[in-house]
């Protein structure tokens, strides 16, 4: 999973404050969470920062798939393992005999599961990170042999 | 929720619970199938058309066609079968008796040697299910279920609970990988990613066998003697172990004896089992009604002696690898598989120089330059029967769409009628 060091490594380090943070580390940080985009830095669109640029656009991806938890998957590199599906420990509780046990889900509680190939998620409101009593729960991210699965 | 599952044939691991979701004449959706899954059932974007020289052909006067090319060729080859299911493999073995040709399966250059030694009884083998429920200690070498058998890890031997392994992956199972890069798998095996040079495999099956006996090990390659005693005591601890065997270890090893050693050993101190990952949906099911009719799994010629007496002949000569070299055949029957594709041009070359009937759902390097094209329907989908998962168990397949393509036991029959 990529870190706000990685991003910031990536920034043209100036602290110039263009996009309205006190520092690019701020800024790098705000571009994890995804409350910023990589156009908000306009020093960035600069010809000497290109690659830079596209690299940050390829790391921080859109947040307009992602869930109400912050989950993304990346539908390119997701194999349709169905490990995630497997290990989750909220399927696992609502599905034993069926995901828990490595077979297709045999009822509409669970959260993850694979339609043509692809991981999709529902019900995300039962996922340990989300709600009051929430967790960082990494069951998916771990499992995931492509690193398909973030979280925001 | 749907009530009926249906089997996948991507690969051999025959995953038994897919759902499938039909428009009338084609599947809209697959459910719970890995990419590779979905995008067999799905079928071809390419389908193969019935053709005779190129021309365009009905599907009687190919037939009679590629009969009159298996009669007339003096040693012709019937090759590929791991896409097809048992009763067209049965049939295959027929003609192949019938005009005196050689057969091989694509096992003569992949995984042979080691279901061989499983089916002469030389190696201790278990079931896909018996790991579920069981295993404790899981090894993958030279493998990469992530990207060969995607569903592998998830439905099998890593990640699922079992009846003695209630606590999965986090608690009661340990997954282990030897390879020479680190694959996929390896980084789900995190710190038991056992990094080795190629062609050193056979290096540290002796080590860890005699790490087992409690002797030190050591070997060339800079693995300290600690991490391989470490490997051991995993293993001698293992209350039900399975080793999966990968090509990357079949083909660093020039024979089976030091694997046979170490499984012995193993077995000495501990319960281990080894499954082949076979690739091909049906490759494992080549092998057997082929060693139930002749004692052999592969590589096998039904010649004539000087009397006019059938005999059975057998050996690496057989294979269609050497077959091919040598430009031995002058036919070859090519069924469910891409030799000109998948082999080395200078080997696959011969294809080029002989009548070729490819028979297959889809248009392939081989068919290109196939003297008789047949298209068959796609196995598992289009046509059922049974085949043979990786572990050894008879799967049946279900039809899940009707199609006007015949089925390649079908075509089989057909040539026999024929003949």
């Amino acid at each position: 999973m990529t870190g706000a060091m990685e991003i910031y490594q990536l920034l043209p380090k100036t602290n110039c404050k263009e996009c309205g943070r006190s520092t690019c580390m701020a800024f790098a940080a705000a571009l994890l969470s995804r409350d910023a985009v990589v156009d908000d830095c306009p020093i960035l669109k600069e010809e000497k920062y290109r690659d830079n640029y596209e690299n940050l656009t390829k790391i921080v991806s859109p947040v307009g798939n992602a869930s109400e938890t912050g989950m993304i998957v990346h539908e390119e590199l997701c194999t349709g393992c169905g490990n995630c599906v497997v290990a989750c420990p909220v399927n696992v509780a609502e599905d034993p005999y069926g995901a828990g046990a490595g077979k297709t889900p045999t009822n509409d509680k669970v959260i993850l599961r694979v339609e043509d190939g692809i991981v999709r998620i529902s019900n995300v409101e039962d996922c340990r990170r989300f709600g009051e009593n929430k967790i960082l729960c990494s069951g998916c991210i771990v499992t995931c042999p492509t690193k398909a699965i973030e979280f925001i | 929720m749907n009530e009926k599952y249906y089997v996948c044939t991507g690969c051999a691991l025959l995953c038994d619970d897919i759902e499938i979701e039909c428009d009338g004449y084609r599947i809209s959706g697959v459910n719970s199938a890995c990419r590779k899954g979905v995008a067999r059932m799905k079928g071809c974007q390419d389908p193969l058309a019935c053709s005779i020289s190129g021309q365009k052909a009905d599907i009687d006067a190919a037939i009679k066609e590629a009969a009159e090319i298996l009669t007339n060729a003096d040693n012709p080859l019937i090759f590929g079968l791991g896409n097809s299911t048992i009763e067209a493999q049965k049939k295959a073995i027929e003609v192949a008796r019938r005009v005196h040709a050689y057969i091989d399966d694509t096992s003569s250059f992949c995984q042979g040697p080691v279901i061989e030694a499983i089916l002469n009884g030389q190696i201790r083998s278990c079931t896909l299910d018996e790991v579920r429920h069981q295993a404790d200690v899981i090894i993958y070498w030279g493998a990469d279920p992530a990207n060969s058998h995607p569903r592998h890890l998830s439905k099998y031997s890593y990640f699922p609970r079992g009846k003695e392994r209630q606590r999965g992956w986090e608690e009661d199972r340990t997954a282990i990988a030897i390879d020479v890069r680190h694959s996929d798998t390896a980084e789900i095996c995190k710190d038991h990613f056992y990094q080795i040079p190629p062609q050193a495999d056979r290096e540290l099956i002796d080590a860890l066998t005699s790490a087992l006996s409690g002797k030190v090990p050591k070997v060339s390659f800079g693995m300290e003697s600690k991490k391989i005693l470490e490997l051991a005591s995993i293993l001698k601890k293992a209350q039900f172990g399975t080793i999966f065997v990968g090509l990357g270890l079949v083909y660093s090893l020039s024979d089976m004896e030091p694997l046979i050693k170490l499984m012995d050993k193993l077995n000495e101190v501990s319960n281990f089992h080894l499954v082949p990952m076979v690739g091909q949906y049906n490759m494992r099911g080549a092998d057997q009604p082929m060693f139930n009719e002749t004692g052999y799994i592969n590589r096998v010629h039904f010649d004539t002696d000087p009397t006019g007496a059938d005999v059975t002949r057998h050996g690496p000569e057989c294979s269609a690898v050497e077959l091919l070299r040598s430009g031995e055949v002058d036919a070859a029957l090519v069924i469910g598989s891409d030799p000109m594709g998948s082999l080395p041009r200078s080997i696959a070359e011969h294809l080029l120089h002989i009548p070729v009937i490819n028979i297959d759902p889809c248009k392939t390097q081989t068919s290109r330059n196939a003297a008789v094209t047949i298209p068959c329907a796609l196995g598992g989908v289009e046509s059922g029967g049974s085949a043979i998962r990786m572990d050894g168990v008879q799967v049946e397949l279900p039809v899940i769409l009707k199609s006007d393509r015949l089925s390649d036991m079908e075509i089989f029959d057909r040539i026999l009628e024929v003949l």
